[in-house]
């Protein structure tokens, strides 16, 4: 029996996105799955109810009936005590759940028996998850979305230019921390032609900084930020001074900032104090992706834009939101992918294996039973076998060409064997083979020398050629044909004549051919 | 008539022009006019040959007539080859100079002319120089045949191992040896004959057995060590003959055949020893699974030829990596097809070509010419193995071995050292394939299960024409 996806519209007030769009629907109906959506869930997401019925989904009016009709339940934001009301006795949901901040919304869920996947609980040091890493491809979209805010509120170019009524300087920014949402943020700035500049606690950001088209501004202070799980920790004393000044001196500097520093599980750090907003040049935007934590700007009025001391201070909490179309796919298949998870046989049946460290993470409630926080997940160990070396091919045998040289040992014994074979050639040979094998001897060193610099491209064209030059062995046949008489001889001409004969024409099979589709294969070879 | 002196200026003249030829396939500009030089050089040396001291006039209808037949039947035959018969062609010619070889040392022997005015020393070389000459032609010669059946596949590409094989080829080599030695003190023709006809039978069951033992994989090998052999037949021909330009023609292309085989040996991380020997490539078997643990993790994606049309047309650098089952399924031209298509959409397509892949060597190269492949875009093996980390597709078609990373990082895997196309660095590898069979050296191939890897099932010619249509729509 496939389980039926409800896709409910999202209730908090200022939320858009909504939590499966169109194109996602027909990848889970391909999984096996039925799918219902709430009429009007995705308006605000630009996925009108016609675009869902037309992926294959069943539209349902009114929250009521399709949280009743609904096995696994797809929610962007944290349900409402009214939503887990309605949700079926023993049904599931996946979603936002936050469980650290939300214990009483955590007893509810438990209390209705339900089995809760909350999104927000992803083991992300597993390279498994990152596709199903709804935390990330949020934060980078929020990262995107308020640098296109600054910019709305900024009232200059980004990008220097120069026109004909003169220079205009390219705009300064300045990112605080690089996550997510900073990596996309200074990756957005630097595409639109800003000077890009960004901090991080975590030194080894640095590069994926650079990466990006930023410059790294170090704060003058050793200290390791790095608090596990790809997550920052608060700093000691000597180091938020260091990182004070080094802000103050920033903030005469640059025209916009944006600040996207957080710490889990508490308030945002306060980086942006009012002496420096006052230290701003007129007409400078701060943009503060922490407003909903408390800020990093001291000034910061959660949820709203106010301009103080000049500087524009924006301190939107919906970033999402302003961007619901794009929020809403990347999230959608973010679920979707955590669906293939647990739906392994793609019968459209779930499976909460509580082994897989990646589901055992997400499911803060199993079967009404309160299962978070999980344990730490196993990390797969270094295996000796990652750390095997990798094998080098050995140096090449024999003749040189493009390899090292061989060991002495090596060349002596080849040495050695050729002037033996040289001193027994040279001691019985007579003086007219000698000659010959001079020959022989330079000619090999030539064809040496000159194949070596064949292209591999042309290798086969060399192979039909060599063969056509082969084909000189016709004149061996040549001489053999009717050679001027020679007296007092009794030559077999019959014989002779019929084997030289043969042999031209063998031979002239090659020399013809041989050249014939050279000359075909070269005349292919174009630019 | 030319005078002795001018036959022998004119001869020079041709080993300069060979020379040249074969320097001038060191780029595709200039080897168009490689080719040129040596069909002048050619030219020359026949001409100067028939109008030579050494010729009379009497033996010009038997020369035009002899040459008229076998330049017609060489001159269809390079009309009518196909490009991906390419291997069979070249085996085949092969076996016809080891046959030329080989008649030309008979009809020496019993010339009487030859041996006239020869000392007893220079007797002795010179029946060493024909004994040796019909020797390597006749192996040059049934060796040619075999490689020719095997390439098209009129015998079978499993190795064929007779017990006691490297003691049955010692065993040959001292009856050859013994009869040599019987040949060289023979009184008369006649007798000499004898020993002669022996060494020829076993020179052919020696060239049989020798290309039989070894496998399809190795195929590269055999084709260049045969050009080879084909060069050292017509280098003592040569010495037989007492002609310097035969010698030095014969030891360039002796030479450049045994560079082949040495560059074709180095690729696959082989003993040339050892690929003579035979037995490589066995393809059947119950490879790898052996090693326990060995066994590839992960499982296998399928993808299909829409999915795949989308990741092209979004990706910016694509490598495709060619094999023999593009020249089995005469996919090349499809494949050039989709190429133009992504190049006009400003992607920068490539191709990366492993030194073993096909039948010879170059055969890849010569197969994308052919389709109009700019040789500007296909690549060397080393010069593009850099680049996957910054490729989005790489797209294998009909190759295994040679994009086996078990090559390199498992040291007990049979190709291990062998260098490969490293196409797993790239952000998504597809890798078409009939099925999931393993390759000629029956491996298992890690890539296949590798999590940023797609399998797309089915003939390479039909699933690219799909893949085609999708691109277009």
């Amino acid at each position: 029996m496939a389980l039926m996806i409800g896709i409910p519209r999202e209730t908090a007030a200022g939320e858009k996105r909504v939590a499966t769009v169109p194109e996602v629907v027909e990848k889970l109906i391909k999984l096996g799955f039925k799918v219902a959506v709430e009429s009007g869930a995705g308006d605000a997401a630009n996925c009108s109810d016609d675009a869902y019925r037309a992926a294959g989904a069943e539209i349902i009016v009114g929250a009521p009936k399709l949280w009743a009709a609904s096995d696994i339940v797809f929610k962007v934001s944290v349900p409402t005590k009214e939503e887990v009301g309605l949700l079926r006795e023993g049904g599931n949901l996946i979603g936002f759940i936050w469980p650290a901040q939300n214990p009483e919304l955590m007893q509810q869920l438990a209390a209705k028996k339900a089995t809760v996947l909350a999104i927000d609980c992803l083991p992300r040091m597993l390279s498994r998850a990152q596709k199903m890493d709804a935390l990330t491809s949020q934060a980078g979209v929020a990262g995107y979305r308020a640098v296109i805010e600054a910019a709305n509120a900024f009232g200059r170019f980004f990008n220097g230019q120069i026109t004909a009524a003169g220079k205009v300087p390219p705009a300064k920014v300045f990112i605080a921390g690089a996550g997510v949402a900073g990596l996309a943020a200074i990756g957005t700035a630097a595409g639109l032609g800003a000077i890009v500049r960004a901090n991080d606690t975590r030194a080894e950001v640095a590069d994926q900084v650079k990466s990006l088209g930023g410059e790294f501004v170090k704060v003058d202070y050793e200290e390791e930020g790095g608090g596990g799980g790809g997550y920052a920790k608060v700093m000691s004393e000597g180091f938020q001074q260091a990182q004070r000044e080094m802000y103050a001196k920033q903030a005469k500097e640059v025209d916009i900032i944006i600040t996207t520093a957080l710490i889990p599980g508490k308030p945002a750090p306060r980086l942006i104090t009012a002496e420096m907003v006052q230290s701003m040049k007129p007409g400078s935007v701060i943009v503060d992706m922490a407003a909903e934590r408390g800020g990093n700007c001291e000034l910061t009025e959660p949820g709203k834009v106010v301009v103080k001391h000049g500087v524009t201070i924006v301190g939107y909490t919906d970033l999402n939101s302003r961007l619901a179309k794009q929020s809403s796919t990347l999230y959608g298949t973010n679920l979707f992918r955590l669906t293939e998870e647990l739906c392994k046989t793609k019968d459209g049946i779930i499976n909460v294996n509580m082994e897989d460290d990646a589901i055992r993470g997400l499911t803060v409630i199993k079967d009404g039973v309160v299962t978070w926080p999980a344990p730490a997940p196993k990390l797969p160990p270094v295996s000796a076998k990652a750390a095997a070396k990798p094998i080098t091919a050995p140096a090449a045998h024999g003749h040189g060409g493009g390899g090292a040289p061989a060991s002495a040992t090596k060349t002596a014994v080849i040495f050695g064997i050729a002037a033996v074979l040289f001193l027994l050639v040279g001691a019985y040979a007579p003086a007219a083979f000698l000659g010959h094998f001079t020959v022989f001897v330079l000619a090999c060193f030539v064809g040496y020398m000159v194949v070596w610099n064949v292209t591999p491209a042309l290798h086969t064209p060399l192979m039909s050629v060599t063969n056509a030059i082969s084909s000189i062995i016709a004149i061996g046949a040549l001489v053999q044909i009717a050679p001027p008489l020679m007296f007092g001889l009794d030559r077999p001409d019959g014989w002779i004549r019929w084997l030289a004969v043969l042999g031209i024409a063998l031979t002239a099979v090659n020399m013809f051919g041989g050249f014939a589709v050279t000359r075909r294969m070269l005349s292919m070879f174009r630019k | 008539m030319m005078t002795a002196s001018l036959a022998t200026v004119s001869y020079i003249g041709a080993t300069i022009l060979f020379i040249l030829s074969l320097g001038g396939l060191s780029h595709p500009e200039s080897s168009r006019r490689g080719n040129l030089y040596g069909m002048i050089g050619m030219a020359i040396a026949v001409l100067a040959t028939v109008f030579g001291p050494r010729v009379t006039m009497a033996g010009l209808p038997w020369i035009i007539g002899s040459m008229v037949v076998g330049g017609s039947v060489g001159l269809y035959a390079a009309r009518k080859v196909q490009m991906t018969q390419m291997p069979e062609l070249v085996a085949l010619m092969h076996s016809l100079v080891g046959l030329a070889a080989c008649l030309v040392g008979f009809a020496n022997y019993i010339d009487p002319i030859a041996a006239a005015n020869l000392s007893s020393a220079e007797k002795a070389i010179h029946e060493i120089e024909i004994y040796l000459g019909i020797l390597i032609g006749a192996v040059t010669f049934s060796g040619s045949i075999i490689a020719f059946g095997k390439l098209s596949g009129k015998i079978g590409g499993k190795p064929l191992l007779l017990p006691g094989r490297h003691f049955m080829n010692l065993l040959g080599l001292l009856v050859v040896i013994a009869f040599g030695y019987q040949f060289l003190h023979s009184e008369s023709v006649s007798a000499g004959m004898i020993g002669l006809t022996v060494m020829t039978v076993i020179a052919l069951l020696f060239g049989i057995h020798m290309v039989m033992a070894i496998g399809g994989a190795d195929m590269p090998v055999v084709v260049s060590m045969l050009n080879s052999y084909s060069g050292w037949a017509a280098a003592a021909t040569g010495f037989m003959l007492n002609n310097d330009l035969l010698i030095v023609t014969g030891a360039l292309v002796g030479s450049s055949g045994a560079i082949l085989s040495y560059i074709m040996c180095r690729a696959m991380n082989r003993n040339f020893i050892s690929v003579i020997a035979g037995g490589f490539g066995t393809g059947g078997g119950t490879p790898a699974k052996a090693s326990g643990d060995a066994q590839p993790a992960g499982e296998v994606v399928s993808i299909s030829a829409v999915e795949t049309a989308e990741l092209l047309r979004e990706a910016k650098n694509v490598i495709i990596v060619p094999g023999y089952g593009m020249a089995v399924a005469q996919a090349q031209h499809t494949v050039y097809e989709i190429t133009q298509l992504l190049r006009e959409k400003g992607v920068n397509v490539r191709f990366g070509i492993h030194p073993v892949a096909g039948r010879m060597p170059g055969h890849m190269n010569v197969l994308l010419a052919e389709a109009k492949v700019p040789y500007d875009i296909v690549m060397e093996m080393d010069e593009l193995n850099a680049d996957f980390p910054d490729t989005d597709v790489s797209m294998v078609i009909g190759a295994n071995d040679i994009v086996n990373p078990a090559a390199q990082d498992d040291p007990t895997s049979p190709i291990a050292g062998m260098p490969v196309l490293e196409v797993w660095k790239a952000k998504t590898s597809i890798v078409m394939k009939r099925s999931m069979a393993s390759g000629y050296a029956g491996v298992d191939n890690p890539l296949f299960y590798k999590e940023n890897n797609r399998m797309l099932f089915g003939d390479a010619k039909k699933m690219l024409e799909e893949v085609f249509v999708a691109l277009k729509a």
